[in-house]
């Protein structure tokens, strides 16, 4: 691979200036590629956004009208383990940057497993919520009619709307985890095309497009982490 | 006139009329599977063709059960499924991606100057992404029962029946196509534009769908969550929506017309740009207030998402955001007024040529402003109280969505008809069938809009005696109507296979796509990057259009020098 990105960036400027591989035929210039498939992933990220607004305006408005209810579910939920994906997607989001960095300096070995790490990242992610999930299953929390609490979770049935809360818990936390199971996706797919040594530091679109996806999926648990988990913790932990 | 003949004598034989983008590879597969923007836009024609068919044909249905009270044609649980079945149809599978998905598809990349769009490979997954909208949609008719409305109030769609799912899933995936299609409506003006074509000089239907695509990728997602959200409350019961789980059912319509509203825009926006194209096109007069039109459509785009409170003055609101809304309801009137205005300047003193294009024009003009200002009087509060869910609303909506957006669409597939199949349409037919569609609409519709006034509710299977004969009008002036489109249709067809061959610029147009490009245009749109040099209704500057020499419009950028020797306004390419 080391000899293809050799080759790729001593190569005359003129001669690839017009006839690079990657470019496809509608475009001009690779820069021009570049920048349309930049401003296309942004938009893309805008629609995201929105798409998480929705459950973030459903989520206010049961917070408003039951305060209450709110706070004391939220104490349900286990700040640690909470606390602990925070942190591994943000060590992740660092990683995919690198990963992009390494790019753009030709060094696609590191390139390489700066994406593992993400993606192992991603792994441990969806462990942990799985364990998360599972744990609540196993005593009758689910979202929705299926909701019937009990062991650790029973003092949850006195709880009215409790239900509401918890259906808004796992709506919002499905819906990002399937996009960090989209983000692993992508991981692997663009592992397989950094080995193949389709990239190099006048080409490297889609990490860089991947990366953008992997902060917004970031962002969006960072809003997510707070709101949900630690609410109920105002007085110091229970 | 005299570009019509000017165009028709100029020599036929230039090669890339017969070697196109028809012709050029006439496999299935490579329909299926191609990248290319016109043939997407080919596709998209057909299949909105018979979706637009069969909404079609539900919506005569509904008419001729109520051409009298009581069982007509069919029993009331038939009736609601049909007049939802038309409702959806034709707002998420129709109305929403007609224009850009066709059109804008086809005519956008040619009107920049461009190849193809920014990302031909997602242009086609949208449209196969919609296909399976499409299928959903189908397929929740043959599992039957969806009659609630196209608004799927909860909890009434929550809890009705099971076929709801599929049209949720159906419309929660054909939003995506049209995500898509903003998307890459934006990045192609943004990046693909062609040397010298600066945002002045775009052409206004770039601009209105500009305008359309910010409103598709910043509505559509809220409708997709929603319709999830909905789906979830069907499945499992989440009690987001469901009051009977604690949920609101007003935050449904929160979120239903969040999207809702805004897609109206979806609808017009697109139409507003085709009417600029037309008027200035056959007044063959620079278009009065260019920016004037540009922007309104961008204004329209972003008042459009503040107000959509005024489908709510009835549902319980505070009275507060009701007058909020009410007023942000009449700001939207301004820029509306402007664009109309405009026009109607355009047409002062021009030479108007009434072809069949600008007739529908004309007529959009005329029903679109009845439209519009029978939204102002819903969207007064007091009026509003009234009229609300009575046959008022029904025909200011499809005055503004028929006769706004369809009639914009026809005006437009008749305009550039000649460019996507090299033939020319009968002009006659074209003219019968545009009186025949003048008069059945209004006949249907404006009686409908009596009707509301007078009280007779929206959906209602059922009537008192006193509403017969306006119903009557109306469901006549709907068979005169179905018998002017079933007349385009015929038509259009016939001209395919038996039509006059098109020369390249048959309106004397100014635009890229009929100055630079053969009809049918080639393969890859250009032989040569045009480059422009002026605005796109400077009919003054266009020598390639009106100019001594060539008036076949089939030059490109590379010639253009040569063939306006001396004439300091064309520089050398590249």
């Amino acid at each position: 691979m080391a000899t293809t990105t050799a080759t790729t960036a001593d190569a005359p400027a003129h001669e690839h200036a017009h006839h690079p591989p990657h470019l496809q035929h509608h475009f001009v210039s690779s820069e021009q590629q570049f920048d349309s498939a930049k401003l296309g992933m942004w938009l893309f990220l805008i629609t995201e956004i929105l798409l998480f607004s929705g459950m973030f305006v459903a989520y206010t408005v049961y917070r408003v009208w039951h305060p209450e209810t709110f706070t004391a579910a939220s104490a349900f939920l286990d700040w640690r383990l909470g606390g602990l994906n925070t942190l591994v997607l943000l060590f992740s989001s660092y990683t995919v940057a690198l990963s992009i960095h390494y790019a753009q300096k030709d060094r696609l070995d590191r390139t390489f497993w700066m994406l593992v790490i993400t993606l192992a990242c991603a792994g441990v992610f969806m462990i942990v919520k799985a364990f998360e999930y599972g744990g609540k299953f196993a005593e009758g929390v689910f979202p929705g009619e299926a909701f019937d609490p009990v062991g650790h979770y029973a003092p949850l049935a006195d709880i009215p709307y409790a239900r509401q809360f918890f259906s808004i818990y796992f709506v919002m936390t499905g819906i990002h985890g399937f996009h960090v199971l989209v983000g692993m996706g992508i991981f692997l797919w663009l592992l397989f095309r950094v080995r193949r040594g389709d990239f190099n530091s006048e080409y490297y679109t889609h990490i860089e497009l991947a990366g953008l996806y992997w902060h917004l999926v970031d962002i969006i648990w960072i809003f997510l982490f707070p709101l949900l988990y630690l609410i109920g913790h105002g007085g110091g932990g229970h | 006139m005299s570009a019509t003949a000017k165009a028709t004598a100029a020599p036929a034989a230039h090669q890339g009329a017969s070697y196109n983008y028809l012709n050029h590879d006439k496999s299935v597969w490579s329909w299926l599977s191609t990248v290319d923007h016109k043939r997407i836009g080919v596709m998209y024609a057909f299949t909105l063709a018979i979706v637009f068919l069969v909404a079609g044909v539900l919506a005569i249905l509904v008419r001729t059960e109520l051409y009298a009270p009581g069982e007509t044609i069919m029993g009331p649980d038939a009736y609601n499924q049909t007049f939802t079945l038309h409702g959806i149809m034709m707002v998420f599978l129709f109305l929403v991606p007609s224009i850009p998905a066709i059109l804008g598809n086809f005519v956008l990349p040619i009107q920049l100057g461009a190849k193809d769009v920014a990302f031909p490979r997602l242009n086609l997954a949208s449209y196969y992404i919609y296909l399976i909208g499409g299928v959903l949609v189908v397929s929740a008719i043959i599992f039957g029962q969806v009659d609630t409305g196209w608004t799927f109030y909860t909890p009434y769609s929550s809890d009705g029946g099971s076929a709801v799912i599929f049209m949720t899933l159906a419309i929660f995936i054909a939003g995506f196509s049209s995500i898509l299609t903003g998307i890459n409506f934006i990045v192609t003006i943004h990046k693909m534009r062609a040397p010298g074509m600066t945002w002045n000089r775009l052409p206004l239907f770039v601009w209105g769908l500009y305008a359309t695509s910010i409103v598709q990728v910043l509505a559509t997602p809220v409708i997709g969550i929603t319709m999830l959200l909905l789906l979830l409350e069907r499945v499992l019961g989440i009690g987001i929506f469901d009051p009977a789980l604690g949920g609101d059912p007003i935050l449904f319509q929160h979120f239903f017309w969040f999207y809702s509203h805004p897609a109206v825009y979806i609808m017009i926006l697109p139409a507003f740009g085709i009417i600029s194209e037309l008027i200035a096109t056959f007044s063959r007069q620079r278009i009065y207030g260019y920016k004037a039109i540009a922007l309104s459509s961008v204004a329209i785009a972003m008042l459009g998402f503040l107000v959509w409170g005024h489908h709510m003055f009835v549902s319980g609101q505070s009275a507060v955001s009701a007058v909020i809304f009410s007023l942000i309801t009449y700001l939207i009137g301004i820029p509306s007024g402007i664009k109309v205005f405009n026009w109607v300047a355009t047409m002062y003193k021009g030479s108007i040529w009434l072809q069949t294009p600008m007739l529908y024009a004309l007529t959009f003009l005329f029903l679109f402003t009845i439209g519009g200002l029978t939204g102002i009087m819903v969207g007064v509060l007091a009026v509003d109280v009234h009229l609300h869910d009575t046959y008022y609303v029904v025909g200011h909506f499809h005055y503004v969505m028929m006769g706004g957006t369809v009639m914009a669409l026809l005006g437009g597939l008749h305009y550039w008809w000649p460019k996507m199949t090299g033939k020319m349409y009968n002009e006659t037919a074209g003219k019968i069938a545009v009186a025949l569609i003048f008069i059945g609409f209004n006949l249907t519709f404006f009686s409908q809009l009596i009707l509301g006034s007078q009280g007779m509710p929206r959906r209602y299977y059922d009537y008192i005696p006193a509403y017969t004969g306006l119903h009557q009008v109306s469901t006549i002036g709907s068979y005169i109507l179905a018998a002017g489109l079933f007349l385009v249709l015929f038509y259009l067809l016939w001209s395919m296979f038996k039509g006059a061959r098109a020369p390249a610029n048959p309106w004397g147009a100014a635009t890229l796509e009929w100055t630079h490009c053969t009809s049918p245009p080639d393969p890859h749109n250009f032989h040569h990057t045009p480059l422009v040099t002026r605005g796109a209704y400077d009919f003054h500057l266009a020598d390639e259009v009106f100019g001594a020499q060539s008036g076949d419009g089939a030059g490109d950028g590379a010639h253009a020098p040569a063939r306006l020797a001396g004439d300091g306004r064309v520089a050398e390419p590249q």
